[in-house]
């Protein structure tokens, strides 16, 4: 008897031309490349020292300027020069600062359901939210796929996670996912593919699917994996790209390493505390830990579904004194919706601070770093020590709900309390 | 043979610990962004190791970022393998791929400053300070092809092509 496949089986089988089974190694065929700005120069040298000369798929392949965008160091503008002076003359692509997140533009303008890309940067598992096996890897792994169009694989077990139920008021995709890494630790899934499935995915918008593909890495996963379905359709469709729209689903025999059962309609605003992401509690319980930064934004969070949560609760009103408030929309296209929404003059009259489309402040490069012993509740994915700009300032991670909750009372607050 | 001290960490060693996105500057001068290695996790690690060391982490060695840098920076403070008890997927393949073996290992009873022998071939650290000997999982195949031609670009520039 043939047993059926996994999402991750099936796109590296078809990918490889093999029967490709979870624990099998593979060499795969690479739909799409990229690096930004901190990992491309690395990348590029190696890619020069390999010898390759030649990109395989230069119209596949891209470099965003994204996490120091605009240049905060000369000494990152000539990186800048690098990467710009790379792109001239291989022909890649070229997403220039303030153009936004690469996990953004990537699901926005490349990616499509089955396929394989690899990406110099963790977060690239975000595109898994429109059914792409897509992956972080360093520098030298993304030179050889520049220059190869293919990378070795080895095929991951999947652990399928159930979602059903209603989410509830106040309740989003950021709160599951933060409290599924909070179940299984920051390691849960080290080298595993999450696949989502159940009545609540199913219903789940396509902004809510890249949040939590985006931080399948934050339990250690290879991909997190969402079916190709209508809303993948939909979403494709409203970029202009809805020839790129094929359906995509596991087999019902598939075969999963576990099944993790979620009833969204338990769920409550979660938020992970200093300094790992699996140290999660209610939002409730945090009542009274006070901050003195609030972010909105980042490749997690930075979406228009993401800002027009954040503008309802702040509208009319002003952060506590004290608090700082900064929106980072996720990418240029992000940025001109949310300005014709009236969301960005919401901010702003809310006294917060607008940040050009891309990192912001969530990797402590520049615009944003933390002083001693502050906090910042932020809509990131990452809360380690250091991560923000100093190691003696403290990260909490929540929903954009929570964090514009959180920035009219200067204390993490359970976004219920102000809807 | 490879011999060194221990140089101890607990679990979750991230590649913010390792190397801080706040020295992003740096990434492209590595004499000076490696004088920063592991400085958040203890700020006296760069003066103390020496070359042919090793770093013994706990679980979830590496998590987080891809910057290859992380592992980068380790291989220039002369770290001749890391051993963890379990490791972050992206770190392990780019320490793979630049040619810093990392070996998972129960790494419960190595003690800060122990003295330790690991023989690559045989698949054992012995702990020559407290007599131990351990034994330390397979590398997977393709990625020991990789370490034994010194990394993945030497790899590529000698054979053109990955195979598996």
């Amino acid at each position: 008897m043939i047993v059926g496949k996994t999402l991750a089986e099936k796109i590296l089988s078809e990918k490889s031309g093999t029967d490709a089974r979870a624990g099998d190694i593979v060499i795969a065929k690479v739909d799409l490349s990229f690096v930004q700005d901190t990992t491309g120069p690395l990348t590029v040298r190696q890619f020069q020292s390999s010898g390759i000369g030649r990109l395989a798929r230069p119209e596949r392949t891209v470099i965003f300027i994204d996490h120091a965008a605009p240049s905060p160091a000369s000494s990152l503008s000539n990186d800048h020069i690098l990467l710009r002076d790379f792109s001239r003359r291989s022909g890649c692509i070229l997403s220039e600062a303030g153009d936004g997140v690469c996990h953004q533009i990537v699901p926005e303008a490349y990616a499509r359901p089955g396929d394989v890309i690899v990406g110099a940067d963790s977060h690239t598992v975000t595109a898994g939210g429109l059914g792409a096996f897509a992956t972080g890897m360093g520098s030298s792994d993304v030179a050889v796929a520049f220059g190869l169009g293919k990378t070795w694989f080895r095929v991951p077990e999947t652990f399928k996670i159930e979602v059903n139920g209603e989410f509830q008021k106040g309740v989003y995709a950021k709160d599951l996912i933060l409290h599924l890494i909070g179940k299984i630790g920051a390691d849960g899934a080290t080298y595993k593919s999450l696949e989502f499935h159940g009545g609540a995915i199913k219903k789940m918008n396509m902004s809510g699917r890249l949040t939590i593909a985006n931080m399948a890495v934050e339990a250690g996963a290879k991909v997190g994996l969402f079916p190709s379905d209508g809303t993948t359709r939909q979403f494709l469709v409203e970029v202009g790209r809805g020839n790129d729209y094929r359906p995509l689903d596991a087999d019902p025999d598939a075969t999963y390493e576990k099944t993790i059962r979620i009833n969204a309609s338990k769920l409550e605003p979660t938020v992970s505390r200093p300094h790992t992401v699996d140290n999660t509690a209610l939002a409730r319980e945090l009542k009274g830990t006070k901050v003195q930064q609030v972010v909105i934004g980042t490749c997690t969070n930075g979406r228009l579904e993401d800002l027009a949560i954040a503008a309802t609760i702040l509208s009319g009103k002003r952060p506590a004194p004290g608090v700082r408030l900064i929106v980072a929309p996720a990418s240029r296209t992000v940025l001109l919706e949310a300005l014709e929404m009236g969301f960005i003059k919401t901010f702003i009259e809310s006294g917060g601070i607008i940040l050009p489309p891309g990192c912001g402040p969530c990797l402590g490069l520049h615009q944003g770093a933390l002083g001693d012993g502050e906090a910042c509740i932020s809509t990131a994915n990452r809360n380690f020590e250091g991560r923000m700009g100093n190691p003696k300032s403290f990260i909490y991670l929540g929903s954009p709900a929570t964090a514009a909750a959180s920035a009219l009372t200067g204390e993490i607050t359970d976004p219920r309390e102000v809807m | 043979m490879l011999k060194g001290r221990a140089h101890k960490f607990g679990d979750g060693i991230s590649t913010d610990h390792i190397i801080p996105g706040r020295y992003a500057h740096l990434r492209s001068n590595l004499p000076e962004l490696a004088k920063h290695v592991l400085e958040d996790a203890d700020p006296a690690f760069v003066s103390k190791v020496r070359p042919g060391d090793f770093i013994v982490g706990g679980s979830n060695f590496g998590l987080g970022s891809s910057r290859e840098h992380a592992p980068l920076v380790i291989k220039m403070a002369g770290v001749s393998a890391i051993l963890a008890k379990s490791v972050a997927r992206i770190f392990f393949r780019n320490a793979i791929n630049l040619g810093l073996p990392v070996l998972i290992c129960d790494t419960t009873k190595i003690d800060d400053g122990d003295e330790l022998e690991v023989d690559l071939a045989a698949g054992t650290v012995r702990d020559k300070t407290n007599g131990s000997l351990l034994t330390f999982g397979k590398i997977p195949e393709v990625m020991l092809r990789i370490l034994n031609e010194g990394g993945l670009i030497a790899y590529i520039q000698k054979h053109g092509d990955i195979r598996v």
